[in-house]
């Protein structure tokens, strides 16, 4: 008798990632996939993908789903949540998304304390319209809008969005990961199934920040892509729980 | 049902609850901040009914898109400066067919303008005002008693159409009281395949406006302008006042419609011939009806507090039948009816 160690989540529609080979965005789907299977919310889980790479999310996420305009997911997943408040619902969000254009929805949404759970790819770039710079991108680091370089004088600074948001009274649970390695895989499934358990919880705002590979802007192999996330991006963007009151709202939450 | 005075901003916001609206999401702004406040206060009695102050009139405009995705009736509420944030928004509400209210409370423009009434926005409003092949249902009210039924009627329309809904009135409409009959609201129709619940155990469902095949993208575009064709044919609203014996018609909508009754009557005192055909529908306007009087009116004078936008509209109905004068004061300037009837009486003598 053969035994099934890999399979597709049921979470996940049977169609093929138009991903590039080696991006973390194929990665990630399958993680939150199997969250939503092993946490058994299909049914009541609603998403809100992106403008961006993951933009067609709804042809592989097997879950109701409404794609927001470009960083407009927080507000469009605020007003579900408090009009279904017993649906899980989650938006995903690339760097430009949340970070530049849409930063505005995501601290207030964050800062109401709003009780969804925000699934954050930083790849260091814009992969959706050619590898342009982002708010996220390292300084030195070459895009096609940045061509000698990110230099703090003219570009500023990486934004460090964890960092910032743990900052903020209205968060609960705000962890970055990383998914470089099989281990930062492990990791960072545990980081989304710890948020989202949050807001099934009732517990208030979530986020997973994932540093997530994006070989074909970086102009890189995968396997040199994990290294300079190692090397390079890391070292900006620590991995880590930055913020955890998970414990303390549950103590307010069983006290009211 | 009793008659209650209340001011046209708060109106709205009362008509809206006991049409069934319950998510509310909205930014502050002169001259709409009653209504802003008023949802505040009264969401609050309405069952299981969202306000929200957002962050900005985006996240207010994309707030309303989610929960209506969800199931509920929505507003949004801003002035012009707002609403021009708002557009890709809307855009998107008719790209994705979810229905929506949107009220614009007019005020001066260009830029930050000033917070006095205007018109100035009509463009914006009949235009579709984002990007994209789409419409957007215009109402503009002329009495508070219209504010109060055409924003129920808004949410019919809304729902019955799956398409955002303007309310374009301005800052004099917004402030002024009326006492006004707040109808009984139909009951809703609205079927739930089209709202987003969580699949169950049943098949996900998505809303997109993104097309990637030029193909699917021309289908739905056809898709939707055959749906505006329908709301074209069936949908029209208008006013003719003093019409029957008039030798001059004033065509003006909303405040610039009340003042130029007020300048008819000092006209007919006068003994000049002279009506009003009155919008209340500005997109789809009301074409056929308003060329039906070019048979036998051959003077038309456009009134706007603008420099001149519901006047092309004017144009296109008339096609040349008949003589077509404009008066304006853009820029949140009133003028009063005295003002008025003197520019047609000369307008009149001119003609004689
Ligand atoms: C209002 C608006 N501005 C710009 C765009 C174009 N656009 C689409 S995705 C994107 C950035 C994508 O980068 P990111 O959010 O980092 O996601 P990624 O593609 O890297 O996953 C931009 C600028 C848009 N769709 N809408
Ligand atoms: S461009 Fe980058 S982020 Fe986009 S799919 Fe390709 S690898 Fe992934």
């Amino acid at each position: 008798m053969s035994k099934t160690v890999f399979k597709r989540p049921k979470s996940l529609k049977e169609n093929i990632f138009h991903y590039c080979p080696g991006c973390g965005h194929s990665i990630v789907h399958r993680l939150v996939a199997e969250v939503i299977d092993e946490m058994d919310i299909r049914g009541i889980t609603i998403g809100v993908p992106p403008a961006g790479c993951a933009v067609l999310a709804y042809n592989y996420f097997d879950v109701d789903m409404i794609e927001a305009p470009h960083g407009r997911g927080p507000a469009m997943a605020t007003a579900i949540k408090r009009t279904l408040p017993d649906r899980v619902v989650f938006s995903y969000q690339g760097d430009g998304d949340l970070a530049a254009i849409g930063i505005a929805e995501s601290i207030h949404a964050a800062n109401r304390g709003e009780n969804i759970t925000v699934i954050f790819i930083n790849n260091a770039c814009y992969g959706m319209t050619g590898g342009q710079m982002a708010p996220t991108t390292m300084l030195k680091q070459r895009t096609t809008t940045s061509p000698a370089g990110r230099h703090e004088t003219l570009d500023g600074y990486p934004i460090n969005v964890s960092e910032i948001f743990s900052q903020l009274k209205g968060s609960t649970y705000i962890e970055r990961c990383i998914v470089n390695s099989p281990a930062g895989v492990n990791k960072t499934k545990k980081a989304i199934k710890k948020a989202f358990q949050c807001q099934v919880d009732g517990l208030g705002f979530s986020m997973v920040e994932i540093l997530s590979l994006c070989p074909t802007n970086w102009k890189m192999t995968t396997i040199d892509s994990c290294k300079w996330m190692d090397e390079v991006m890391s070292k900006e963007f620590p991995p880590g729980v930055f913020k955890d009151t998970i414990a303390t709202a549950k103590k307010t939450a069983e006290a009211t | 049902m009793n008659k209650v005075l209340m001011s046209g901003n708060n109106i709205i916001a009362e008509a809206a609850i006991r049409a069934g609206c319950r998510f509310y999401a909205g930014y502050p702004i002169t001259p709409q901040n009653e209504l802003t406040e008023y949802m505040a206060e009264h969401m609050r009695r309405a069952d299981a009914g969202v306000f929200i102050q957002s962050e900005s009139e985006i996240a207010a405009i994309n707030m309303i898109a989610g929960a209506s995705a969800a199931g509920v009736r929505v507003m949004t509420s801003s002035s012009s400066p707002g609403i021009s944030l708002k557009q890709e928004g809307i855009s998107s509400m008719a790209a994705c067919e979810l229905p929506g209210i949107i009220v614009n409370i007019m005020r001066g423009g260009p830029g930050l303008g000033n917070i006095l009434p205007a018109q100035g926005d009509y463009f914006q409003a009949t235009r579709g005002g984002g990007h994209g092949d789409y419409r957007t249902i215009v109402y503009g009210p002329g009495t508070c008693q219209e504010l109060a039924d055409l924003t129920m009627d808004a949410f019919d329309l809304a729902d019955k159409y799956r398409t955002p809904v303007m309310i374009l009135a301005d800052g004099m409409m917004g402030q002024m009281m009326e006492p006004v009959i707040f109808k009984k609201p139909k009951p809703r129709q609205y079927s739930e395949k089209f709202m987003l619940r969580g699949a169950g155990t049943g098949k996900s469902k998505f809303i997109r406006g993104l097309l990637l095949d030029p193909i699917d993208s021309e289908e739905h575009n056809w898709k939707l302008a055959r749906k505006y064709d329908v709301i074209t044919k069936n949908e029209t609203l208008h006013e003719e006042h003093n019409i029957e014996d008039a030798q001059l018609v004033i065509v003006a909508y909303g405040t610039a419609a009340r003042i130029a009754k007020g300048a008819i009557k000092r006209l007919r005192d006068q003994g000049m011939k002279v009506g009003l055909f009155r919008p209340i529908t500005l997109w789809p306007f009301p074409e056929l009806k308003l060329r039906a009087l070019s048979a036998k009116i051959k003077n038309f004078l456009v009134f706007e507090m603008s420099t001149g936008q519901m006047l092309d509209d004017v144009r296109l109905a008339l096609q040349g039948y008949a003589n077509i004068e404009f008066h304006g004061r853009p820029g949140g300037a009133v003028p009063t009816p005295a003002e008025l009837a003197n520019v047609i009486a000369r307008l009149c003598d001119k003609n004689d």
